[in-house]
């Protein structure tokens, strides 16, 4: 864990409720499915915000207003500052990928796969990526995972784009393994589905997000776990539904 | 130069500033970020005779200057603690240790506390009659003064270490409480626990809770705490600790000008896991801008 000021560069709507912000100043410590902590101004607990990428010193993050906190964040300016805690959580488990991994991010579970699929192709692994949206308005990413060189199928519920249905409706036969993030019913369902191993990233509610106060335990085939330390990512195996 | 050291129930430590148990865990994560022996002591995470899961999820909920918490004594157990919180703590902390100390019945205390506190690590045993997370134990000896004061002369009985009995603020005479424990043989006091309060998210019009009810604290529960450590400390000749939203070195001293010996942190190492090192850093400077030469001139100040 680091404590870093960060200077925000960019702050922009991709979608209605979605939005993505560039903070310079990092450290790039983070790696792949770590999350970082920002402080807000009036508010007790810090937010939970999964890093979507960090290279060259800048840290981004995508984040939907859902709260409080976010509705706070969507105001900020260019040039302001946040006191985030950052590299906190475990991360994906890139050594697990095999030869051809794929990628399942929901809505915005979606953002901690771009940088996951960013070293997964450094490391030289022919990544796909399935990302699941409710309806076209919402879709963001599509253009950036493909730049990437990833094979993309986009998912929406209502069929307004791509393949009609849920991200599980499109599961491959076959992949070396799968790493996911999105809605709970979402990871539940697709560890259901899967045949191949993988892993998810999960969301709960955090006091600290470093350990310190099990705010956010889950019970886990391998006893009590915190999501914020032990976690984010777990293994599908270790998951009760 | 100021003296920031404080006597705490026969054991000197470097200064009053003692993180509170459920927010510094075992001690280890906070020992990743800085030397965790700049602290006077902590109390580490309440400690039951079995391993604990706890509540359900959500166990947290944001207020306005504060935060609710139920997450219900999760911890180990008292053997694995014994086996492998405290060896791992060994090579962190070299200080003597509070063990924070909680049970559903009274046999329970007096077992924890009997197998904790001939761990030669542990200074002291905080014993948890408040936790308002979990039924039928916990807060239901520490709103009763008979209940506090039988669960106190049982853990006196099994240990020599001082024993300190952490109180409860949902009561109605915390004077009362303070005194049955202090008769039946406690060696301090330590208080505010959590205040019980709730929240409802208006989206789904339940509460945030999954236990509906939680633990109250943070920055704004800091005038009922001093409140209530100034009535307590009014009551009783053994030393108190005081807590409750103390977030500055301002507040430990204010803690202590209102009778405390020395001062627990709580929710603020959640949001700030630098809090007490930056309190214990600021403290000289507090100390000074006040006129202050040794934090024992302001013990007792009425």
């Amino acid at each position: 864990m680091n404590n870093e000021i960060l200077t925000i560069t960019e702050n922009r709507a991709l979608t209605d409720s979605v939005y993505l912000m560039r903070l310079a100043g990092s450290r790039g410590e983070n790696r792949p499915g770590q999350f970082s902590e920002f402080r807000l101004e009036g508010l007790f607990l810090r937010r939970p915000i999964s890093v979507c990428d960090d290279e060259g010193g800048v840290l981004s993050i995508i984040y939907k207003t859902v709260g409080r906190g976010t509705e706070q964040m969507k105001f900020l300016k260019e040039g302001d500052t946040l006191d985030a805690l950052t590299c906190l959580g475990n991360g994906y488990d890139l050594d697990a990928a095999g030869e051809s991994p794929l990628l399942i991010g929901g809505g915005v579970g979606v953002p901690p796969l771009y940088m996951l699929a960013k070293e997964l192709i450094k490391k030289g692994k022919k990544v796909s990526v399935i990302l699941g949206f409710n309806t076209r308005s919402e879709i963001f990413f599509e253009d950036e995972f493909r730049a990437l060189g990833c094979s993309v199928t986009v998912t929406t519920a209502d069929g307004s784009y791509g393949a009609r249905g849920f991200v599980t409706d499109a599961l491959p036969e076959t992949a070396s393994y799968f790493y996911a993030c999105g809605p709970k019913p979402m990871l539940a369902a697709l560890c259901e589905k899967a045949s191949f191993p993988g892993e998810v990233s999960l969301e709960e509610r955090m006091g600290c997000g470093f350990g310190a106060c099990m705010g956010c335990s889950i019970m886990t085939k391998g006893g009590a776990k915190r999501v914020c330390k032990d976690g984010p990512v777990f293994k599908k195996e270790e998951l009760i539904w | 130069m100021v003296n920031t050291e404080v006597d705490l129930c026969g054991v000197t430590i470097d200064n009053p500033v003692i993180p509170a148990s459920g927010t510094f865990g075992y001690g280890y994560e906070f020992a990743e970020l800085y030397d965790i022996n700049i602290l006077g002591t902590f109390s580490f995470k309440g400690t039951t005779k079995e391993p604990r899961f706890g509540n359900p999820t959500p166990r947290i909920a944001e207020c306005t200057a504060g935060m609710i918490n139920a997450v219900g004594l999760q911890n180990p157990g008292v053997q694995m603690v014994i086996e492998e919180e405290l060896p791992r703590l060994k090579k962190v902390f070299h200080k003597p240790v509070m063990a924070n100390v909680s049970g559903f019945s009274v046999g329970e205390y007096a077992y924890v506390s009997e197998l904790i506190g001939r761990e030669e690590q542990v200074g002291w045993i905080e014993v948890n009659v408040s936790c308002p997370n979990v039924h039928g134990g916990g807060m239901s000896f520490g709103t009763d003064s008979k209940a506090a004061a039988e669960v106190t002369r049982a853990v006196k009985k099994v240990t020599d270490k001082p024993v300190i009995v952490k109180l409860s603020p949902n009561v109605t005479d915390i004077a009362a409480i303070a005194k049955a424990c202090e008769d039946a043989g406690a060696d301090g006091i330590s208080l505010i626990n959590t205040l019980l309060g709730m929240r409802i998210d208006l989206k789904t019009k339940k509460p945030v809770i999954a236990n509906v009810m939680g633990g109250f604290s943070g920055p704004a529960v800091f005038p009922v705490a001093l409140r209530m450590v100034y009535q307590t400390a009014r009551a009783v000749k053994i030393p108190v600790v005081g807590m409750g939203g103390v977030s500055s070195a301002e507040d430990v001293l204010e803690m202590m000008a209102a009778g405390a010996a020395a001062v627990e942190v709580g929710a603020a190492n959640l949001t700030d896991p630098f809090a007490c090192k930056k309190i214990v850093e600021d403290l000289p400077r507090a100390m000074a801008k006040y006129g202050i030469k040794d934090l024992n001139e302001l013990k007792g100040v009425r």
